[in-house]
């Protein structure tokens, strides 16, 4: 790696591992304190390994700094000293000296214990994937701010209103109960997913970001499996998810930033690694007799990482529409499988189930609608698409719509 | 909206009206495809439960049997609950329901909201 590259990435890697550790260590009240000594252990290395040059083992050189920064801190602050060492001591009465543990163990342990903080569900959806990609994922306010495509002021406050909250809630950092992994797990592959479909299915140019969203996704979905307790099929089955999502990336956009639709799609672009990556946690996630909406997600996921028409695929990707919408309805949901079950029944009756869906203020709707009438009754078709195009909000979705009638015109 | 429950009901002694395996294992694709319709349409009021088949009946004098089906040739297949405009609607969505390809029936109640609750 460039010596340039060095210190970013080793931002990006460790820093969310060292403030995992010092939140875990300090409490829910001390968030600021374990960031700023974060910050200043990364401005000591931007300072002193320029002048000295690159130590032989940086990690380790991050790692001796913190804990150094940490004892110093913990001696001068005389108010943190009265606040929070009762605290520690009370967490971790037999040591002598507070010293940070930054052993693989307790990194992984302080990063599952603040995933469960972070997702607590007293804040926001939105508050949650904002402070998981800050905390837990590393990323400046500027940069969640560009892949939320808003502005800094908007993310700033969000994080600080969800500290906020977590503080007075007086959520702890702990290692989640198995019990409590029961109840709340649902919850936190809820904001593992939305974090990757803000970088999946976000309007934002920025291609590199919006990968490293869903990377980090990925990551977090990763750690959960990694450690016994929260390893169980709904999380191997998210990850399948978004291993087989994520195989489309390079095919999905062209080089103008454009969506490619799924059909028109180059398959030599989709990512064989990560397909036989999401087979193999969608094999180890068929265990227990639970089926969560991920498996059925990831099975319609695996289904459309084969490009040829069968009618097995097709049935498939029906039957687990069906189950899906049954286990939860949602109008995308509903949209899909009419559009699967044209490919098994044929167009004429997927209209007939269309009409009944009543979602007339989706451009969604309309699109679909259009697709269905093209072949059957074009004029239909155009209307269904120009209502489809007056709905649309976005210059991505407006011109998939053009396209679309672009290509009826032709054949008229 | 209001809601409904759909009880479906279907003779389970007959011999002769009994599908075969293979007309079970193609009803359970008809059954997900109505099933998934209503989904579509969002119109299912609850989720959806299965119901044991043996059951259960308690009688005067604690007279407990197996089952209601030696002495009734209906027995209730399944019940579900949905939320549409009126009978009419519920109607049309029965019509679709499986269990009338074996002979069965569906009955449709609304669910009555007394006032003051």
């Amino acid at each position: 790696m460039e010596d340039n590259q060095l210190l970013p990435h080793l931002f990006r890697t460790e820093y969310r591992k060292i403030v995992s550790v010092l939140c875990y260590l300090f409490g829910i009240n001390h968030i600021e304190i374990a960031e700023d000594i974060v910050s200043d252990t990364f401005l000591s290395a931007t300072e002193l390994w320029s002048i000295k040059g690159i130590p032989e083992n940086p990690t380790a050189w991050l790692y001796t700094v913190a804990k150094n920064k940490t004892k110093n801190y913990l001696k001068r602050d005389a108010l943190f000293e009265q606040k929070l060492s009762v605290e520690i001591k009370h967490s971790a009465p037999k040591a002598q000296e507070t010293e940070l543990d930054l052993s693989s163990k307790n990194i992984i342990d302080s990063q599952l214990a603040m995933i469960f903080t972070v997702c607590n569900p007293c804040i926001s959806n939105e508050s949650q994937v904002a402070l998981a990609l800050n905390l837990l994922c590393g990323f400046g306010i500027q940069e969640i701010a560009d892949g939320f495509l808003t502005n800094k002021e908007v993310i700033y406050k969000r994080i600080n209103r969800a500290k906020d909250k977590l503080k007075t809630e007086q959520i702890k950092i702990q290692q989640p109960s198995p019990n409590e992994i029961d109840n709340r797990l649902d919850t936190v592959l809820t904001t593992v997913y939305l974090l990757f479909s803000e970088g999946y299915y976000s309007t934002s140019q920025n291609t590199i970001l919006r990968k490293d969203l869903c990377a980090e996704a990925m990551r977090l979905c990763y750690l959960l499996i990694e450690n016994s307790g929260t390893n169980k099929p709904a999380v191997n089955a998210l990850l399948a998810l978004m291993c087989f999502h994520s195989s489309r990336f390079e095919a999905r956009i062209n080089e103008i930033g454009e969506t490619i639709l799924y059909e028109d799609q180059d398959e030599s672009l989709w990512n064989k690694e990560l397909i036989n990556r999401g087979e193999q946690y969608l094999s180890l996630s068929s265990t227990g007799n639970k089926i969560s909406k991920y498996h059925l997600e990831a099975g319609i996921a695996y289904w459309h990482t084969h490009k040829e028409d069968t009618i097995e695929k097709w049935e498939n990707i029906l039957q687990l529409y069906n189950s899906l919408l049954i286990l939860e309805y949602s109008s995308i949901a509903a949209l899909n499988r009419t559009f699967a079950l044209a490919k098994t029944k044929g167009k004429a009756e997927a209209i007939l189930e269309a009409e009944k869906l009543n979602l007339s203020d989706n451009h969604f709707y309309y699109s679909l609608l259009g697709n269905l009438y093209t072949g059957i009754d074009n004029e239909k078709a155009l209307e269904h698409f120009q209502k489809a195009f007056k709905l649309a909000n976005t210059t991505a979705d407006k011109s998939i719509i053009t396209k679309n009638i672009d290509k009826l015109k032709v054949e008229r | 909206m209001e809601e409904f429950v759909l009880i479906f009901r279907r003779d389970s002694i007959t011999k002769e009206t009994q599908p075969s395996p293979e007309e079970m294992q193609s009803s359970i694709k008809l059954w997900q495809d109505w099933l998934g319709g209503i989904a579509a349409q969002d119109k299912l009021a609850r989720p959806l439960q299965r119901w044991d088949g043996e059951g259960r009946v308690v009688k005067q004098n604690n007279n407990v049997t197996n089952g209601p089906y030696v002495e009734i040739k209906e027995a209730i297949g399944g019940l579900m609950m949905i939320k549409v405009a009126n009978y009419d609607e519920a109607v049309e969505i029965a019509k679709g329901c499986p269990i009338l390809l074996w002979g069965g029936n569906v009955e449709i109640r609304m669910a009555v909201i007394s006032e003051g609750h």
